[in-house]
């Protein structure tokens, strides 16, 4: 990321400001971190397994280090420090050892002078596999033999709170199935590592957390952190699927052992088996209200596929379990939660993180529970919704915001602006030309949801930044991995809101320079290191101000910094910051959110720290005959604290609500036997502007949230979690079918029994 | 590699490297190349020969270039003249595979989802190829011969594909599971032959070569009433859809299952009978 100046009263907090980034990524000059380049590097490649399960008997690299150029060839043996990583389990082997676990598991990696030598050494490697048979059914994961010294349980969390005798007088059932999304980002996995003189490396990747790689990798190098310096290089977009090590130890033991820089890029089909999917669930929901339509009870088993490796999937089921039945006042509540391992793709972070595949199911529930009571699905969501001092299932009280009843009521009564389809090209099937107008039915449904803010469960978190005031300029520097969410734009207007100056300079992202951002997920960054920041700017401001106020004999408090000078009302002192910053003002801080706790045997705990509300209203067009969906229209309210950058609060919205169109009605990693029938953007599918609508945004509910700096929440997640559910719930409402698997596909309207 | 300029520049230059490529839009080579699946020593390159692009008339029939693109099928006069290949060559890709992506690609690739191929089927096209030693004509049904499989010999191009001009209305429907830029998971191409009196009737994705409805297309042309350009009997549209179903002989895949298939070619099917016959009943 390179640096960025911008003159003249440039946006503060609140205003539009437009992205550094955003010109060069349309244009095509923006440098990614496949782009990357250095002239005496070598090639980096790497041998995956073709078998979901196997044991490996041998692997000769013989034939492959002979091959004309390669420098190379690099097997688990050689991988100094600790074997294995992981985020939350150290559970995942660099480079397989005695079995592989997934299609696509890394089993050796080379180095060669060109990628087609990178070629001919992988095709060169001979590995002997005794092929096992695959754990692919995650309901039979706990029942089977280990695949894993770890066990085939990655988490099971059972919640319970409240009377559990209650029974409602109307009681609703359903079991739902979501299937494994892949956050499909353009910028596949790539990154540059160069050897250092003092036995280190420097490796620039893309990624979400430089801090927390670095670690890592370290750990697997077997040398000392500080010898690993991380600095971000553009990144084509993460979504979750850059939180875990891909490509950086192989990198880095690469140009480690050969003494020269090493780039490496995935092929895209590489991609979808080098990064971790959003988990596929299966749910069974009982929900119970009493006649007038307050719900009493709701009972829940969620099943997670975890795939072959831990990853996040701890924190994700949490996530599941305590969100699992929406932003709803519920007294009574039995979850269970459970995280397997199989031999399937291992799953993890992915926008949204456990609470898309549950508000799927409580929404569907809440539906049905409509029907079954005989009132309307947005009354009846009303009623029960969530506010501030109401308990959640955990049993912690709501002390922040929570304008849950705005969010849906804007949405929910927002006018439409969808009219009939006269263009044959905005019908369902589009280009295809299938679909006439009396063909198509129409749909309309509302979805409620909620999400956590920030990292749970006891962790305490944090994010590092430094301001420097000198000449009058600021310099920011903070290791947040800009990955698409507007640091590097609300960096700047923070520091000029804070301290009056145009001039900002936001310094590379490193590991080099400062202490650990924390992760970019969880929709944290704006909080995290927004504060962080806002308290750097700050302490550098009292201390200026301090400085000047002794030094002109007045009282600090009298004195503002305002439009590059500082100036005193009291006493008509003005100096010029420039001036006043000759001898420059730095603060470094490290900004710690409230503490939390974890969730106890019954899953109950204060265990978060903030929660954002969302709400979509879907309007389709549905072909039943050929199962075909239009999406007309997508309206959303959003509970956002404060808007600090409103065009980036506009592109969060749409963007996120562009993935989860897209997993109502596409987005499926289809995995057969263990193996990824569709690794490739020919047949994973993700929208065209054709199949995503107009975002109508009908409200960005502003209630500053305490703690947060500016009141603003994070926005990020909000937006794909209600948007998949409001869409297969108006899907439903076109076609009167249950269809309980998502993404709806067009055999599951069109086959179906009616 | 070889940029030739004439169509003899490139068959003298295939007859030297009866091995080398031919590379027209690279629409679909280069994926084959980006993945490693496709390896060569030798390209002819195609896309500068002036005798491959555009068409011309020549009396009942249109002449169509090997190198005529997609963005070219859907302009001037091409949707008056044969409306069911421009409108299927409006479904191919995005605008960048349109304007590069040629006719002469789709049907050497022979793919079971090549979307003119259909529309080449209903029509009885003839396809031209050509060598440094020769001429010959195949009919398509003849040149498909499996699943990404034809009888194009070492050393011979198509130089054009040739299809009549008819009298009567035409329909491409494709189904995908996206709205655009989509693989075809079924297909179907109508054409009507006012003056011959026929209904003929290919079919996309639903076996290894693309397919006529030949039972359907001869039950549906004792039906209909050429005066009013109409079905009258329900009853008959109801046997063709289920007749053009019947034929297909699809496979369950990624993309879809063969019950979607064999249903949703049904669909197509009665969908584009009644927007050619429009006064039909339902
Ligand atoms: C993103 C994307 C979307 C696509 N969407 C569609 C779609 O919707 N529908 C569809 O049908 N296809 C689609 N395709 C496939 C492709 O665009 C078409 O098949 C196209 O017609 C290929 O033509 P081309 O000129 O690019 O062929 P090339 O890639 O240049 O060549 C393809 C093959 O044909 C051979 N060849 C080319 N010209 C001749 C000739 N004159 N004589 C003999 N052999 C020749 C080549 O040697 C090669 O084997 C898509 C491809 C991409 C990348």
């Amino acid at each position: 990321m390179t640096d960025t100046r911008i003159e003249q009263r440039a946006p503060r907090i609140g205003e539009s400001a437009p992205r550094p980034d955003g010109i060069p990524k349309v244009d095509g000059s923006f440098t990614f971190s496949s782009d990357l380049w250095h002239d005496r590097m070598l090639w980096g490649g790497t041998l995956r397994s073709p078998h979901p399960s196997a044991r490996i008997r041998s692997i000769d690299i013989g034939p492959a280090v002979a091959v004309a150029g390669v420098y190379a060839v690099l097997t688990a043996t050689d991988v100094p420090g600790n074997p294995d990583y992981g985020l939350e389990h150290v559970d995942q082997p660099v480079l397989a050892t005695d079995v592989v676990r997934y299609e696509g598991e890394p089993v050796a990696i080379v180095a060669a002078d060109h990628p087609e030598a990178v070629r001919l050494a992988l095709d060169a490697i001979v590995v002997d596999y005794e092929l096992t048979a695959p754990l692919v059914d995650p309901g039979k994961a706990e029942s089977s033999d280990p695949i894993h010294p770890d066990g085939n349980l990655i988490r099971r969390i059972h919640l319970s709170h409240g009377d559990q005798d209650v029974v409602g007088e109307v009681v609703v059932e359903g079991t739902y199935e979501v299937g494994m999304q892949d956050q499909a980002f353009l910028g596949p996995e790539s990154g540059l590592a160069v050897p250092a003189e003092d036995g280190g490396v420097d490796l620039f990747i893309a990624t979400q957390w430089l801090h927390g790689d670095r670690d890592q990798v370290a750990a697997c190098l077997g040398i000392e952190p500080d010898l690993v310096r991380l600095t971000l290089a553009g990144v084509g977009g993460a979504f979750g699927a850059r939180e875990d090590l891909s490509l950086h130890v192989h990198l880095c033991l690469l140009a480690l052992y050969t003494r020269r820089p090493v780039k490496m890029v995935y092929s895209r089909e590489e991609s979808f088996h080098g990064h971790v999917h959003r988990h596929p669930a299966r749910m069974w929901y009982r929900h119970h209200a009493d006649r007038a339509g307050n719900l009493v009870r709701v009972e829940a088993r969620l099943l997670l596929d975890g795939g072959a490796y831990a990853s996040s999937s701890s924190a994700v089921i949490a996530n599941a379990t305590c969100f699992a039945a929406g932003p709803y006042r519920i007294p009574s509540a039995d979850i269970e939660g459970v995280v397997v391992r199989t031999n399937n793709p291992p799953c993890g972070a992915m926008r949204g993180f456990g609470a898309v595949q549950t508000c799927i199911g409580h929404e569907a529930q809440m539906d049905r529970l409509a029907t079954a009571l005989g009132t309307d699905p947005v009354e009846l969501r009303m009623q029960n919704v969530l506010a501030p001092g109401d308990r959640l299932l955990t049993g912690q009280v709501i002390t922040g915001t929570a304008p849950v009843a705005e969010v849906l009521g804007t949405c929910a009564d927002h006018p439409s602006a969808a009219t009939l389809p006269s263009d044959p090209m905005s019908l369902p099937g589009g280009a295809g030309r299938t679909t006439d107008p009396e063909h198509v039915r129409r749909g309309e449904a509302v979805a409620l949801g909620f999400k956590n803010l920030l990292f749970s469960e006891g962790f305490d978190d944090y994010s590092s930044a430094i301001c420097r005031l000198e000449d009058g300029i600021a310099t920011v520097t903070c290791a947040c991995a800009e990955v698409g969410q507007g640091f590097v734009t609300l960096a700047q207007q923070i520091t000029r809101e804070v301290l009056g100056v145009d001039d900002v300079v936001l310094a590379p992202a490193s590991t080099a320079t400062v202490g650990s951002a924390g992760s970019t997920s969880a929709s944290r960054q704006t909080w995290m290191s927004g504060g962080a920041v806002q308290a750097a700017c700050e302490e550098v401001r009292t201390t200026l101000l301090t400085r000047i106020a002794a030094e002109h004999g007045v009282d600090p408090d009298e004195l503002v910094l305002a439009d590059g000078r500082v100036m005193s009302l009291a006493c008509g002192l003005e100096i010029d910051l420039a001036e006043a910053t000759a001898e420059p003002v730095e603060s470094e801080v490290e900004f710690h959110h409230a503490p939390t706790s974890a969730l106890d045997e019954n899953g109950q705990g204060d265990a978060h720290v903030s929660f954002a509300f969302s709400a979509h209203r879907a309007i389709v067009d549905v072909d039943r005959d050929l199962g075909l969906v239009k999406v007309v229209e997508l309206t959303t309210s959003q509970d956002v604290g404060r808007v600090l950058n409103p065009l980036q609060a506009v592109g969060q919205l749409e963007g996120g609500a562009a993935q989860g169109v897209g997993l109502a009605v596409m987005e499926e990693v289809q995995v057969l036997d263990g193996r990824i029938r569709n690794a490739s953007f020919t047949d994973y599918l993700v929208p065209t502007a054709l199949d995503m609508p107009p975002v109508e945004i009908a409200a960005l509910v502003e209630e500053p949230e305490p703690g947060a700096p500016f009141g603003a929440k994070g926005i990020g997640e909000s937006p794909s979690i209600t948007s998949t559910a409001a869409v297969v719930a108006a899907i439903r409402a076109a076609t009167d079918l249950d269809l309980t698997h998502v993404p709806v596909r067009p055999t599951d309207i069109a086959l179906a029994e009616a | 590699m070889t940029i030739a300029r004439t169509v003899d520049d490139a068959c003298a230059a295939l007859a030297e490297r009866p091995d080398a490529l031919l590379l027209a839009g690279g629409t679909d080579l280069m994926v084959g190349v980006n993945r490693g699946q496709v390896r060569f020593d030798d390209v002819v390159v195609l896309d500068r020969v002036d005798e491959l692009r555009g068409w011309r008339r020549e009396g009942d029939e249109l002449v169509l270039g090997a190198g005529l693109t997609y963005a070219e099928m859907v302009r001037g006069e091409i949707p008056t003249l044969v409306p069911a290949l421009a409108q299927a060559a409006r479904t191919v890709g995005s605008p960048q595979i349109r304007n590069a992506g040629t006719l002469g690609g789709n049907v050497a690739t022979s793919s079971p989802a090549g979307d003119t191929l259909p529309v080449l089927t209903a029509l009885d096209a003839t396809i031209d190829l050509r060598s440094s030693q020769d001429t010959r004509q195949l009919p398509i049904s003849r040149f498909v011969t499996g699943v990404k499989q034809n009888a194009l010999e070492p050393g011979e191009l198509i130089e054009a594909v040739r299809v009549p001009v008819l009298d009567g209305p035409q329909e491409f429907l494709k189904v995908g599971t996206r709205n655009a830029m989509v693989i075809s998971v079924v297909s179907l191409a109508l054409v009507v032959d006012r003056s011959g009196r026929n209904v003929r009737v290919g079919l996309g994705t639903v076996s290894p070569v693309p397919l006529r409805a030949v039972e359907a297309e001869a039950h549906v042309g004792g039906c209909i009433d050429w005066d009013t350009g109409s079905v009258p009997d329900t009853a008959d549209v109801d046997r063709f859809a289920a007749l053009v179903a019947g034929a297909a002989r699809p496979i369950d895949d990624h993309r879809g299952t063969a019950a979607y298939r064999s249903h949703a070619v049904g669909v197509l099917a009665r969908r584009a009978l009644l927007r050619a016959f429009p006064g039909s009943a339902p």
